[in-house]
């Protein structure tokens, strides 16, 4: 994403590499570079996520509000996601430069959440017709070193497992008004089901083969490549949405070779996430504990 | 073949500062605002302010003392330049009889044309067929190394080409590193007995290319690019090698130059390339490259 120019001479060569299947880092075409995530480390939102990709670092925080459900959908919550790109992490997002990058991003996230198989805003409804949750995703992007939808999907699916929302004890109607009671124990809160919970995977086009998880100079020698939004349910592995980036087209079976690489890659990157925040979950506990944040 | 995923928790991070501890002597750093040392019989250097009687460091870095000048070395910081430094750069803009450079330096650098050699390595006077000839030789996004020939007064660093081993850069890769990692040597060109060449730029850049032999290019001044050639797989899986070997230990903090890089490269032998890019991996092959940098000391 962030402008880096290449000659052409090391353009031949990561094209050779990736046609090789041996990239300049000794990945394969379908390996990702490690990655590292902590959870709940912003102490003021309902759920927080940093994600760490390389050189790409992702912070998401969760902010919950109870609002007033849709007219058209009044058993239904609302998610938005806003993304701001820090221009900490490229001199080019200063000001507005970020915004495109930033929408794009966003659009994708909520076109991938908007399926209700993949994430059930009903679980959100408090009084149907009267009041609801609503999520806010704030995503900031603090450094871009490649692959930023995968790593922003999966830092947002992290923060979402992370999201305590307090739990509603009691909701009176007074003069059709509804009141709600909330527990006082900062501890009594209701989790987000995380399951069937959408992410995004790249692949990218790069001579005739097809890579997941580009690094930046990576991205500067594809023309185009495939963001597919895939959900689990029930065991299988759904497409929730696909979306391109890039000026070139991609021809009907290299999109299919996108679909599939992107699924299959999405299965174990889904395994993975869950795998970790399990893990952390069972090693910190659900109460308070040291962050270990960007510094040591 | 199934997709390597491997996320790993922020509190099992290796602790890279274990690596530090058993230096035995391990530079003083300083932190901004420290106290250095008392004014008097001193001369405040560059990093350095004075707060009342004190000298004080304005910059996290170490102290170097020449005679009573006070300064401190920025641990991170941008380039800066000196007469002589190899550079490895990237040219960004191609304008009237000169090129803008990105050399990591706090402003552009700048390449003229009389200070490069023109292919074929003719000697002779500019004319206005070369200006217009310029993005022929070099253009925009292009990577050269070069020769820094002199640093104009508000810091601007103008670079030379006119060797025959500097000049554009064919296949290969380039790492960042902080330029305050670049040990200076005598020579900054080494050919590795791995079997790869690398350019240690005094900037930070560091180019790790394949070996090529320059006899038998005949002086075109290294401006043929050879496109269509492909990098045979053995030749690729030692510059990744050495990629990932020069991040480590960039990650680590430790001085580059060719015995490290070599030793490292050596001692990494037993991992598999794309496993050096794991933090297990990076803190081991950083330790025995140190134990064994120390054990040539003594």
């Amino acid at each position: 994403m962030a402008n880096i120019s290449l000659s052409e001479a090391e353009k031949t060569f990561i094209l050779h590499g990736v046609e090789e299947d041996f990239r300049c880092d000794g990945r394969s075409r379908r390996d990702y570079r490690p990655m590292e995530l902590e959870t709940d480390l912003v102490s003021n939102a309902s759920g927080s996520a940093r994600l760490r990709l390389a050189n790409t670092d992702v912070l998401v925080g969760i902010k919950t509000e109870i609002d007033k459900p849709n007219y058209l959908t009044p058993d239904q919550g609302k998610i938005e996601f806003f993304v701001d790109c820090s221009a900490n992490a490229a001199p080019e997002f200063e000001g507005r430069g970020g915004e495109e990058l930033a929408l794009e991003l966003a659009d994708t996230l909520t076109n991938a959440y908007e399926s209700p198989k993949a994430f059930d805003l009903k679980t959100l409804c408090i009084l149907p017709g009267q009041q609801c949750w609503k999520l806010f995703v704030d995503i900031l992007i603090l450094e871009c070193g490649g692959n930023l939808f995968d790593a922003v999907s999966l830092a947002a699916k992290a923060a979402l497992f992370n999201t305590k929302i307090p739990r509603v004890t009691a909701a009176l109607m007074d003069a059709g008004e509804a009141e709600l009671l909330i527990s006082d124990d900062p501890y009594d809160c209701t989790r987000i089901q995380i399951e069937n919970l959408p992410i995004l995977v790249t692949v990218c086009k790069i001579g005739d083969s097809c890579v997941v998880d580009p690094s930046a100079e990576e991205e500067e020698c594809s023309i185009a490549s495939a963001v597919v939004g895939v959900s689990k349910r029930n065991g299988k592995n759904y497409i929730s949405n696909v979306h391109t980036i890039g000026e070139g087209s991609l021809h009907k079976d290299t999109m299919h070779n996108c679909i599939l690489l992107g699924l299959s890659a999405a299965e174990n990157l889904n395994n993975e996430l869950v795998k970790a925040l399990k893990l952390e979950e069972s090693r910190v506990g659900s109460k308070h504990r040291n962050t270990i944040g960007f510094l040591k | 073949m199934t997709t390597n995923v491997n996320i790993r928790l922020a509190i099992d991070r290796v602790n890279m500062g274990l690596l530090a501890q058993n230096q035995t002597r391990a530079p003083r750093l300083y932190t901004p605002g420290e106290v250095v040392t008392g004014q008097f019989g001193f001369m405040k250097g560059h990093g350095t302010y004075v707060e009342g009687e004190d000298i004080k460091a304005s910059v996290a870095g170490v102290m170097e003392q020449v005679n009573k000048l006070i300064s401190i070395k920025p641990l991170k910081s941008r380039y800066v330049g000196e007469i002589g430094d190899v550079v490895v750069a990237r040219i960004t803009e191609v304008q009237q009889r000169r090129w803008k450079v990105d050399t990591n330096s706090r402003l552009d650098s700048v390449l003229l044309l009389s200070s490069v050699n023109l292919p074929g390595g003719e000697l002779r006077r500019r004319g206005v067929e070369d200006e217009q000839m310029m993005r022929k030789y070099l253009q925009e996004g292009d990577l050269i190394s070069a020769e820094v020939q002199n640093i104009f007064d508000e810091g601007t660093l103008s670079l030379y080409t006119r060797s025959l081993k500097y000049g554009k850069l064919s296949q290969g890769v380039l790492v960042k590193v902080f330029p305050s990692l670049v040990k200076r040597r005598k020579t900054h060109f080494h050919n590795l007995t791995c079997g790869a060449s690398i350019i240690l730029g005094n900037n930070g850049f560091i180019w790790i290319s394949p070996t090529v032999n320059n006899e038998a290019d005949g002086g075109d001044g290294g401006y043929a690019q050879n496109l269509n050639e492909v990098i045979p797989r053995a030749d690729r899986e030692v510059i990744a090698r050495l990629r990932n070997c020069i991040l480590a230990l960039a990650h680590c903090k430790m001085m580059l130059y060719d015995t490290s890089i070599l030793y490292a490269y050596e001692e990494s032998m037993k991992y598999e390339v794309h496993e050096l890019l794991q933090q297990e991996a990076i803190f081991d092959v950083a330790f025995l490259t140190q134990h064994r940098l120390r054990l040539q000391e003594e």
